[in-house]
Order: C-alpha cells, then structure tokens, then sequence
C-alpha cells in the first residue's frame, strides 16, 4: 500500500479538478479546478522521479563534489546510486510556467466575458446571443 | 487601476532595485546552484508586479509601454534562437559552442548562460506585459482609433 | 514509516483538503486564497521531493496567478445565480469520477512503487555531465540535452502572451453599429 499511496492521492487531487471543470457555473471556479489540474499532475511527475536515499535527505541532482578531496559526497559516483532522477523535474519547470501563461490566458478571456455579457455565469452566457 | 499611498511607493522604490539584483544572480548562476531562465524570469515578472500594485497600472502604462515589454520579449525569443543557430558552427543544432568544463565558475558550462539570459528575458517581460495590459483595462472603453486606421 | 515520509503525507493530505475547499466554498475570495495555500504546499512537498529549483519557481507562479484572479474578482461585480443544485447532474459526474478513481488505483498498481523509478535515460545524463559542463543538471538537461523541449515551450508561452495582447487590444476594433 505504501508504494501507490502518494500517486492515488495525486489521482483524488485530479478527480476534484475535474469535478469542478465539469460541474460548476461559475467561469473562476472552472479556472480554479483547471489549475488543482495543473498541481495535480506536476506532483505526479515529480513523486514518479523520487529515490528514496539511503540516509537522510533526498539528494537532488546537483553535483557539489567536485572540488573537494576525491571520493567527496555529492560527486557523480554518488549521484550515480542515489539521486533522483532529473528528467521530470526538468519538464515539470517548463510546465509550471506554461500553466501560468494558460491562466493569465483564461482570466483575459474571462474579463472580456464579463465585459460582453455581463456577468460569470456559464448558464446565462450560452443563452445570450451576441 | 491607481496606486497606494507614499510609504508603499517609497518602500517599492528602495526594493525594486533588490529584487532586480536577485533576478541577475538567480539567471547568472543558473548551471551552479538552483535556478535558471525560467525561475529567474518570473521573479522578475513578480518584481514589476511589485511596481505596477505600488504605482498604479496607469501611471506604469504611460511611463513604460506595453511595447517596451513586447520588445524585450522578441529580443529575448530571437536571441535563444541565435544561441541555437550558432551553435552550427560546432557541427550541430543546439550544439555547444564554447568549450565546457565541470567547474565552479561562470565561465564553466559553454554556452548554457547565454540561453539562460536568453529565456529569462523572454519570460519576464512577457508576462509584464500580459499583466500590464490586463490591469490597464477598463470595461467598455471605446476604441481609439483615427479614421485611417480602420481594421487591423 | 520514517519521519520524513510522514511529513510528506502530511503535506499530500493538506493539499487534498485545501483543493476540495478551494472547489466547494461559495465565496469566490475564500477559494482563490485556498488555491494559493495548495500552490504553497505543493512547494513544500517539492522540497521534501528533493526538487529546489521546482519549488522556488512555484512558490513565485502561485503568488502571482493568486493576484492575477483576485484582480479579476474584487473589481467587478458579480451577478452569478445563487446556487441552484442540479443533483441528477452532480450524481451522474460523481459516479463517473468514482469509476474512473477506481481504474486508476488498479493503473498505478502495475507502475513503479514510490521510491524506485527505473531512471532509464537519467542514469545516462548523469554520466555525461562533463559533457555539458553544468554542475546543476535539470539546468544540463533542459538546455543541453533536451534543448528542443524549451524551444517548443518559448513558443506555448509566446502564444499565449500574443493571445493575451490580442484580446486586450482596444485600438482598431470597429464600433458597433445600433
């Protein structure tokens, strides 16, 4: 149970999201469960990558060690056996400042929403026309 | 969108300098220590969000113009893009072409700080300038335009 | 179950509970500043996750899309209908949510377990550090190795800026005839 426990909570943050894409009238809350969306998934990206080390703190993929005696810690030997992966978190860097333009995109369209038709809510909108 | 009283324009004035000193550190060192392009581009666009919540969108708007901020973003996209087509010179796409060594220094990792100024750039003024023409706008202004203009 | 273990499911379970009250409450402010403490403790959990770079560029995204809907939200006034509770609607995409749960739990059974990944290409990139020069390698990867990625997301983000201007502009839009 241990090794799929922090991914089902992902999967419950995920369906929360979505619950509220598809059940809310409310324009802000749909953005709101768009971006427990976005959380949801660059948490999942990032608990797929983790080691889990053998003493202490995870160790992140940085080398520290390579001005020090040799055999330091923090060299690429021991990067080698217990750091985490650095593939995930690259792209999860780029998609945490993607997720912002896509809401800084989303809020301007829903400013010119109000200022069309009035008011935030869905329902009325899709009746209006024009 | 107005401005806040003088102590938060004093304060944001003496701190706006700090903040720009942290985004160059935070890009610069970007292949040392945690960091880069990206992280450093969106403190910089909090940093002049700083500004813009201080001193009033309008005040911003007429003082530096969203084409400042569309500028310095195309400079920033053109010149990750020449650090990408120099890179023929080593034999490849995308290839380095300073040496790289593994080294604690600036000067160590080729050509990755250049694309790490690059993107920073990029970044920050973009979402400046998104932020900006958002928080300038005001419901129901009509269109200012000469009858030249007609439609673009 | 170490202590640090525990910590990081503290912090998992906060999220959940703040992402389901950022979703139900009615009040539009009280769910933004809900949604920015689920940003902050995806932050934490990072660091817990051996990830700085991801949580120093998190905690500054979530501040500033916490300000972006507070802008939208405080100026306006809102006219949205209090409240009428579709219930065969609500039930329907309850039950369609608890199956698709369900198929994702028997999913993760088959993935990796939690703190084993198979780091097929990250072994790689580790060994060829030298190569790129960068003593950070998420830095090494996401511009060295996997240059063409960070292209591809300029350009998303490049779009979405010109999105944004396009829709703002208030210069050559033709007046509407009554």
């Amino acid at each position: 149970m241990h090794a799929t426990l922090p991914y089902v909570l992902c999967a419950i943050m995920f369906m929360i999201g979505l619950y509220a894409i598809a059940v809310k009238k409310n324009i802000i809350k749909v953005i709101v469960g768009v971006i427990v969306i976005h959380h949801a998934i660059n948490l999942l990206l990032v608990l797929v990558g983790y080691r889990t080390p053998l003493t202490g703190e995870p160790i992140a993929p940085i080398i520290t060690g390579v001005t020090g005696p040799a055999g330091a810690s923090g060299g690429v030997d021991e990067l080698l056996s217990q750091a985490v992966d650095p593939v995930p978190q690259a792209l999860v860097l780029t998609a945490i400042v993607i997720g912002l333009s896509v809401v800084a995109l989303m809020v301007v369209m829903a400013v010119r929403l109000h200022e069309k038709y009035g008011t935030f809510d869905m329902t009325e909108i899709s009746q209006l026309k024009g | 969108m107005k401005g806040m009283t003088l102590i938060v324009k004093t304060m944001t004035s003496l701190l706006f300098g700090c903040v720009l000193l942290f985004v160059f550190y935070v890009i610069l060192t970007g292949h040392l220590t945690p960091g880069g392009g990206f992280s450093g581009g969106v403190i910089c666009a909090a940093g002049m969000l700083l500004v813009i919540l201080a001193f009033g969108a309008d005040a911003v708007k007429e003082r530096v113009g969203h084409r400042w901020a569309i500028l310095w973003e195309t400079l920033g996209a053109i010149g990750f893009l020449s650090v990408a087509v120099i890179g023929f010179i080593a034999g490849a796409f995308f290839a380095q072409f300073l040496t790289p060594s593994l080294q604690f220094k600036l000067s160590a990792a080729g050509s990755i700080p250049f694309s790490n100024l690059a993107i920073g750039l990029k970044v920050g003024a973009g979402l400046f300038g998104a932020f900006l023409m958002l928080a300038a706008f005001r419901e129901g202004e009509k269109a200012d335009r000469d009858s030249g203009e007609g439609d673009q | 179950m170490t202590a640090a273990l525990a910590v990081l499911y503290g912090v998992l379970a906060f999220m959940v509970i703040g992402a389901i009250i950022a979703v139900e409450t009615r009040d539009l402010l009280s769910s933004v500043l809900c949604l920015g403490a689920v940003g902050f403790g995806l932050a934490m959990a990072d660091l817990l996750l051996g990830a700085p770079d991801l949580a120093l560029t998190q905690v500054v995204v979530e501040i500033f899309a916490v300000v972006l809907l507070i802008r939208t939200i405080l100026i306006r006034e809102d006219t949205t209908k209090e409240f009428i509770r579709d219930t065969p609607h609500v039930a329907f995409m309850g039950a369609v949510l608890m199956a698709i749960l369900l198929g994702t739990y028997f999913c993760f059974q088959q993935m990796t377990a939690f703190g084993d990944p198979p780091m097929i290409m990250g072994l790689g990139y580790i060994r060829e550090a030298a190569s790129a020069g960068a003593m950070n390698l998420v830095t090494a990867v996401l511009l060295d190795f996997r240059a063409y990625d960070t292209l591809g997301e300029a350009t998303v983000i490049f779009a979405a800026v010109l999105g944004c201007y396009a829709l703002l502009r208030t210069s050559g839009r033709k007046q509407e005839q009554q």
